[in-house]
């Protein structure tokens, strides 16, 4: 480990090494080369961490700012003071502890008390702008011009104008924040486009684009409303319907004088009728998503049904795959059988097939009319259409997908075990069953029971295994959100992205809610795994 | 001291690292200035594989002849859900190709701007197209290619086209007698129902899914499902499944559609002009029609789809991408080239004379969708889809159409609120 990890510094070393009675200018020269890397990485660091400010201060983001700072200058004390030997080596794996770790599961968290979601992404100013925006109109009747952009002085940096060309008349005004006013001597081409005006220098597409904001939030007033651009060669008359009044905090239609005011509460800005604006902003709703969970009926209701389906589909997975798994390792582990590796690479084969693809065709082969299964065996099982047919259905793709995982991990078990205690049984005259039970079995538990608990904590959540193969059917015909497959997973997914688009906030609270169950569950198995180790041993 | 060094070293490395991750993910949540690259007049467009591919030709000259740099990038995958949630971050493009139902929900999250187009422009696109961008009175994108669902018929079984849904089960049951076929009609259901494979005899049956207001846009308050009309639909519906002529299974499913019918297991597919390539491989005679309605009910009425280019409202170059979408993608070379790259009716006109001459399916699938309504593209039709589907997957398999449709339809405007 160490040698490894102390490759650089051992490169810069001098090739021949001093004899081991002169430990001083060794230590010396591994000092000097260490310091150098030392100070060329913490430099580093520090750079990085300066380049990573500039966007912070810039956007004010002085809470980052300060994390940022004082995570640099933790670092740079840590390193520097020749103490504190301990946080030198564990500093690094915190930091990523809490990027990679905290900072995730606080973000869900966090997210699950908004109403973060399609509608309610951005901040406030961002809706304001963009039912603004969304609500100019072309004032009708109005014509549509000809449009070239021009600067009374540099390209880049020189303030902007609009050369509008009226199609009919081929006349050319300028316009610019006080309105439009007819241009001099000019140059136009049959498109209307300008290509040359006197005092003025006319944009290329480069030139302007790189202008682009500019250009867009640039507006010409005139009577009717202001000549905005519609790209870089056309511009129109347009007139905005809907415009933010701060002092009252809310938005009013311009022509028919709706109001709808600000709801700090659901984000969104509602008129007095009710009536809310599509576009919305994220906002803090408390417990709102807890409350909903456990107060819906539709998620209450059939919430112990979908959780006992649940348990039974994770314990029957695994419990059968390790059934099978196990059964075919000890078959397989006596000698007697001849062509064992064969058999072995066989077996392992499901395991090597991506499960995605797997899964889609065991669905296609479950069939009715077209299926595999049905037409070989000659039956006319509906098997996606019944709740019996289904449910073992998809118990049976998972012990086709799973048996594999199992032999291989109870073969290794088994030739784990010295054949010196099987003689032994067999010297004490116990049978083949005897043995395995009081002998093969106890031992093979050991390392195998966490995995089992890991394998049940995966396909408690196994999302693929029912959205890709009967995506929860069957459904009873009265109610359409939860099927008879439906794992806590799959149906929280339909819930929180199923019904009107994605509700972060929602799925946030449903992911907790789904990581204290399975919290519970590993914990109370470990427990029970560590009483049968100490058992055993 | 030589190991220790050398485990500060190491440590240092790896902190380096912890450092540059800490810096750049709060970066990208939080940076919003100019990139350098914006500053030579850059155009960033986002497009599906097959139609970045067609793009990229022609957005390489709009970049010649205007002086700029174009990047066209191919989002295979979830091409809305990326696009929100990139423009949310500020890395999303300028520019933007999908399908027209999406704009309720990119308008609702501000991802999208609104377009100017003259008058000579939209006239020179398909009016129903253009109905299908506008929403709440404003275009919101440039359509250039539509899309519906229409009877596509293996003439060699099926000469005639038929004019109702009885005369058309007759036909098959005919054919499914003589042992010529053995399903009726491979109209995709699956195990969960397909909305809007079914909407065409939903229609016909007299049911609806949004009423619409005076200015003729869908109204979410006027939700169709559940009321009496859908039940009389969906009882129409069940009479054609599998407990009753066995037109419609849910065995039937999108995978397997279009093969039974190439392989000639069904004279019948109701599917959309991307079936079209298929058929045309198996080397069918086959001809293509209007979905027919039922007897004595109204007109079928398939949805109307419609590929649309929009202006990103996060794009850091707004005014070079209006210019793109609304004085570059409404000439006919760009719809062509698009229509080369997968074969769907341009909806500019010009564009679909320019290549109807070559490809007689091309006026057809338009006059199958010459009724088609454009999809509802306000947000609330997400919460349709699923309950929709499983209902008519329900009663295709024999449940109560009354109880089916009213349960859906509560579910349904629960989700909408």
């Amino acid at each position: 480990m160490t040698t490894k990890l102390g490759g650089p510094a051992r490169r810069a070393l001098p090739v021949t090494e001093p004899a081991p009675s002169e430990p001083r200018p060794q230590q010396k020269n591994t000092g000097l080369a260490g310091q150098f890397a030392k100070v060329l990485l913490l430099g580093l660091s520090v750079a990085i961490a300066i380049w990573a400010a500039f966007p912070l201060i810039a956007e004010e983001h002085w809470i980052g700012l300060a994390v940022l700072v004082a995570a640099t200058a933790a670092l740079l004390y840590i390193y520097l003071s020749p103490r504190h030997i301990p946080a030198k080596y564990l500093f690094p794996g915190t930091l990523f502890l809490v990027i990679f770790q905290l900072f995730p599961v606080l973000y869900t968290a966090s997210t699950a008390f908004t109403n973060f979601g399609d509608g309610h992404r951005g901040s406030k100013e961002d809706a304001i702008v963009a039912i603004q925006t969304s609500s100019v109109t072309r004032v009708p009747g109005s014509t549509e011009y000809a449009l070239s952009i021009a600067t009374e002085g540099d390209p880049a940096t020189g303030p902007i104008v609009f050369l509008i060309t009226d199609p009919a008349t081929k006349a050319v005004s300028i316009g610019d924040a006080g309105g439009l006013t007819p241009a001099g001597a000019v140059t136009v081409t049959s498109s209307g486009k300008v290509t040359a005006a006197e005092g003025y220098t006319v944009l290329n597409a480069g030139q302007a684009s790189v202008r682009s904001q500019e250009i867009t939030d640039f507006t010409v007033p005139t009577a009717g409303g202001a000549i905005r651009s519609a790209g870089l060669s056309r511009a129109y008359e347009g007139k905005a319907g809907r415009a933010y009044d701060a002092a009252t905090d809310s938005i009013t239609d311009t022509t028919s004088g709706k109001t709808w005011k600000a709801d700090e509460s659901l984000g969104s800005f509602v008129a007095a009728d009710g009536e809310r604006l599509v576009q919305g902003w994220k906002v803090g709703v408390g417990l709102d998503n807890f409350t909903r969970v456990l107060t819906n009926d539709s998620i209450s209701g059939p919430f112990l049904k979908t959780l006992i389906w649940n348990f039974a589909f994770a314990i029957g997975s695994t419990g059968f795959t390790f059934i099978l798994g196990l059964f075919i390792a000890l078959a397989l582990h006596s000698a007697k059988v001849r062509g064992r590796n064969f058999y072995r690479i066989l077996l392992v084969l499901p395991y090597a097939m991506p499960a995605f693809a797997m899964l889609l065709v065991w669905r296609d082969m479950f069939n009715t009319d077209f299926g595999l299964i049905n037409n070989l065996f000659g039956t006319d099982v509906d098997w996606f259409g019944g709740t019996a047919s289904a449910r073992i259905a998809v118990i049976l793709v998972q012990l086709w997908l799973g048996y594999p995982y199992m032999f291989l991990v109870s073969t290794g078990a088994l030739q784990a075990i010295p054949g010196e205690l099987l003689d032994a049984t067999k010297v004490d005259g116990a049978g083949v069953w005897q043995s395995f039970k009081s002998v093969t079995l106890p031992l093979l538990m050991i390392p195998l029971t966490p995995l089992l608990i890991s394998s049940f904590a995966f396909n408690f959540n196994n999302f693929n295994a029912i959205w890709l193969t009967t995506e929860g059917a069957p459904f009873p015909a009265d109610n359409t959100t939860n099927g008879a497959t439906d794992l806590l997973i799959t149906y929280t997914y339909r819930l929180a992205f199923g019904g009107s688009g994605a509700q972060y906030g929602f799925a946030a609270a449903i992911s907790i809610f789904i990581f204290l169950i399975v919290a519970v569950v590993s914990t109370i198995s470990f427990r029970r795994t560590r009483q049968l180790e100490e058992v055993y041993s | 001291m030589r190991i220790r060094t050398a485990g500060v070293i190491a440590i240092c490395a790896v902190a380096l690292v912890g450092t540059a991750a800490c810096g750049s993910s709060k970066d990208e949540t939080t940076s919003d200035a100019p990139s350098a690259a914006a500053a030579t007049g850059e155009l960033v467009i986002w497009a599906d594989d097959k139609r970045s591919a067609a793009l990229k030709p022609f957005a390489e000259k709009f970049g010649t002849e205007n002086g700029v740099t174009v990047k066209v990038q191919a989002i295979s995958k979830d091409q809305q859900t990326t696009f929100l949630t990139a423009s949310q971050q500020g890395s999303g493009p300028d520019v933007v190709v999908g399908a027209h139902d999406w704009i309720g929900n990119l308008v609702q999250n501000g991802a999208i701007d609104p377009v100017q187009l003259s008058d000579e422009q939209k006239s020179g696109i398909a009016a129903n197209a253009i109905k299908a961008v506008t929403f709440n009175g404003q275009t919101y994108g440039v359509p250039y290619a539509t899309e519906n669902l229409g009877l596509i018929r293996n003439t060699e079984l099926a000469p005639e086209a038929p004019a109702t849904v009885e005369a058309l089960v007759a036909s098959a049951k005919k054919l499914k007698a003589d042992k010529k076929v053995s399903e009726l009609l491979c109209l995709q259901v699956g195990q969960n129902g397909d909305a809007y494979h079914a909407y065409p005899f939903y229609s016909s049956a007299g049911g609806y899914l949004f009423g619409t207001n005076a200015a003729g846009d869908y109204d979410a308050k006027d939700l169709g499902v559940g009321k009496p009309e859908s039940v009389e639909a969906f009882k129409k519906l069940s009479a054609l499944g599998e407990k009753g002529d066995g037109a419609l299974k849910r065995s039937i499913t999108p995978e397997n559609s279009i093969a039974t019918f190439t392989s000639k297991k069904c004279a019948y597919l109701v599917s959309g002009p991307w079936a079209v390539t298929d058929v045309k491989k198996a080397n069918l005679k086959y001809d293509i029609s209007a979905v027919p309605g039922f007897e004595g009910g109204k007109e079928a009425t398939p949805f109307l789809g419609v590929q649309t280019f929009y202006v990103a409202a996060k794009g850091k170059n707004k005014a070079l991408a209006q210019e793109f979408v609304t004085n570059y993608v409404t000439t006919p070379e760009l719809a062509v080239a698009l229509y080369n790259a997968e074969p769907r009716p341009p909806a500019l006109t010009a564009a679909l004379d320019q290549v109807k001459g070559a490809d007689a399916d091309l006026q057809k699938w338009v006059d199958a969708g010459k009724n088609a309504v454009p999809l509802p593209a306000i947000p609330e039709m997400a919460a349709i889809w699923d309950p929709f589907g499983k209902a008519e997957a329900a009663v295709i398999g024999g449940a109560d159409a009354e109880k089916t449709v009213t349960a859906a339809g509560t579910t349904i405007s629960g989700s909408i609120k």
